[in-house]
């Protein structure tokens, strides 16, 4: 049984984790700024339009910041420790969240380059994760 | 007659023994003591009051979530103008603005504003096990320990650009440090060296137990009225001189810039526009401490250094007590106390060392102080500042 955290799907983020299920990493696209952001929104957060489609993402990036979390977020976390917890910059752009699933978490730097790894933690939710490229 | 000017005319906050309040009560009756303090700090009976400001953690889901109203039914008192704006521990310097505004514009006389956490006696700060809702879907799931994670991919960050160290961040802890040594107040007085906080546990990388807040209890209340209605008081006034806010992100990877703190880039030039003066003239700066790194960072978004010059702007310890750059006179949410939302003990500090009030730790002569909170992680940003004249 999964004891982690798990995202309260909703209407506005379904696709995007529907996506994740089928192995894919799907962002925003605005076709008036032509910019992606991350997490989906209604309305561009760089221009406010609503002129927004989904757009499949390469799942390809570099570290902009991470962390080792020595202490975990929680019990459920505790085997984990340490982990590390890390701000990636998709090459489209946009930033988010995730984990560097790697052994050694000593070796990460920032600036690495990374690609998508989907971490099938139920059979309803796959998270996003990264490993070294 | 002209338009009224706010000031500051009390202040009061709830004595804590190792981090706790002395007797168990509730948030309420902490509130409530504190506002009872810092009202007669005024000279000013509770029924006048008829502004209130509060934000707190308290009571949510429940009585918390209309935490004006609870806590106005609690004091018995019918306010006529309110605000619960909450975001985060900068929230009291918002507070301190809003209520200027309101004395300014005639919408009440008499401001309370008060704050109360027994989040050690209750040992309620783990935030963990809330559901992952909305936005907090796209973090929460990947254990990114809080608060600390945000603050030490700031620290990363800043480390990456500029060359800031360790050593640099333990500079401002130990400082800081020297200060609660002079405040009897304070919850964590004894010798801290820096080889003390780089051998302290690594919590989340690069920040090591020692670069964190305490976590306390804390209880306080601030009184504001117009300058006319403290003079007639016959009490010691302290004027707003200037204010500003801004925030910008909660989620993590939302923050525009890890190594810049934004809202107080925006929310201090706001502050010494509307004040007219230079970072010269200010006597006392007391910045929202919950991790060293908050307040190296806050340090250059107010523009007392240069980007990326926040690490030689501590070393040496030129913020501790007898360096050029007084700087947590109390000894911070790192060394005097850390409630959760600590943003209105740097008000309450300030005040005092403009009013010379602060014994060992005070400040010759200040004049002119600047307070600055920082809320959420890294979120929020409100200055004020402060002077007697």
């Amino acid at each position: 049984m999964y004891e982690k955290p798990l995202p309260v799907v909703d209407p506005e983020s379904a696709p995007y984790w529907s996506a994740l299920k089928d192995k894919r990493l799907i962002l925003k696209h605005c076709r008036d700024c032509g910019r992606h952001h991350f997490y989906p929104r209604a309305l561009c957060p760089h221009c406010h339009s609503d002129a927004l489609e989904w757009s499949d993402a390469r799942g390809t990036g570099s570290i902009y910041s991470f962390t080792i979390a020595r202490r975990p977020a929680g019990p459920a976390f505790k085997a984990d420790a340490p982990y590390v917890v890390a701000v990636i910059d998709l090459d489209e752009g946009a930033r988010m969240l995730t984990n560097i699933v790697i052994d050694d978490v000593e070796a990460v730097r920032i600036g690495q380059r990374v690609a998508v790894h989907f971490d099938a933690v139920t059979d309803d939710i796959t998270l996003p994760k990264f490993k070294l490229a | 007659m002209g338009k009224p000017e706010a000031v500051i005319v009390g202040v009061a906050d709830a004595p804590l023994k190792d981090g706790k309040v002395l007797t168990p009560m509730s948030v309420l009756q902490l509130q409530a003591l504190a506002a009872r303090d810092a009202l007669a700090d005024a000279g000013i009976p509770m029924r006048e009051v008829d502004g209130l400001l509060t934000a707190g953690m308290w009571g949510v889901p429940g009585p918390g979530q209309l935490a004006t109203v609870t806590l106005s039914e609690y004091l018995g008192i019918v306010p006529r103008f309110v605000d619960g704006t909450n975001i985060g521990g900068s929230a009291f310097e918002a507070h301190v603005a809003h209520a200027a505004m309101a004395i300014e514009a005639g919408r009440c006389e008499v401001a309370l504003i008060t704050y109360g956490s027994l989040q050690r006696s209750e040992a309620s700060r783990n935030l963990a096990g809330r559901p992952s809702v909305l936005t907090m879907q796209y973090e929460t799931p990947w254990g990114m320990p809080t608060p600390v994670g945000g603050y030490a991919l700031a620290a990363m960050r800043h480390m990456h650009e500029f060359g800031t160290t360790s050593e640099h961040l333990a500079e401002i802890a130990v400082a800081t440090r020297k200060w609660a040594a002079l405040n009897p107040g304070a919850t964590n007085r004894g010798p801290l060296s820096i080889g003390d906080v780089l051998k302290s546990p690594m919590i989340s990388d690069p920040l090591h137990l020692l670069d964190a807040c305490l976590v306390t209890d804390g209880g306080g209340a601030i009184v504001m009225t117009s300058a006319a209605h403290a003079k007639a008081l016959g009490r010691k006034a302290v004027h707003v001189r200037g204010y500003g806010e801004a925030h910008t992100h909660w989620t993590i990877a939302a923050m525009p810039d890890l190594a810049r703190l934004t809202a107080a880039e925006v929310a201090g030039r706001q502050a010494f526009a509307m004040a007219g003066i230079g970072h010269d003239a200010i006597d006392v700066v007391e910045l929202y401490d919950s991790f060293t790194i908050t307040v190296l960072l806050t340090l250059e978004a107010l523009g007392f250094c240069k980007r990326g010059e926040g690490g030689a702007f501590v070393a040496g310890q030129r913020t501790a007590p007898g360096g050029p750059f007084p700087l947590n006179t109390n000894g911070g949410g790192l060394s005097y106390a850390h409630p959760g939302m600590y943003g209105i003990f740097l008000l309450i500090e300030a005040v005092r060392q403009l009013r010379g009030e602060c014994g060992e730790r005070q400040i010759k002569d200040a004049v002119t102080a600047l307070v600055h909170g920082t809320g959420g992680t890294l979120s929020s940003g409100a200055t004020c500042i402060l002077s007697t004249r």
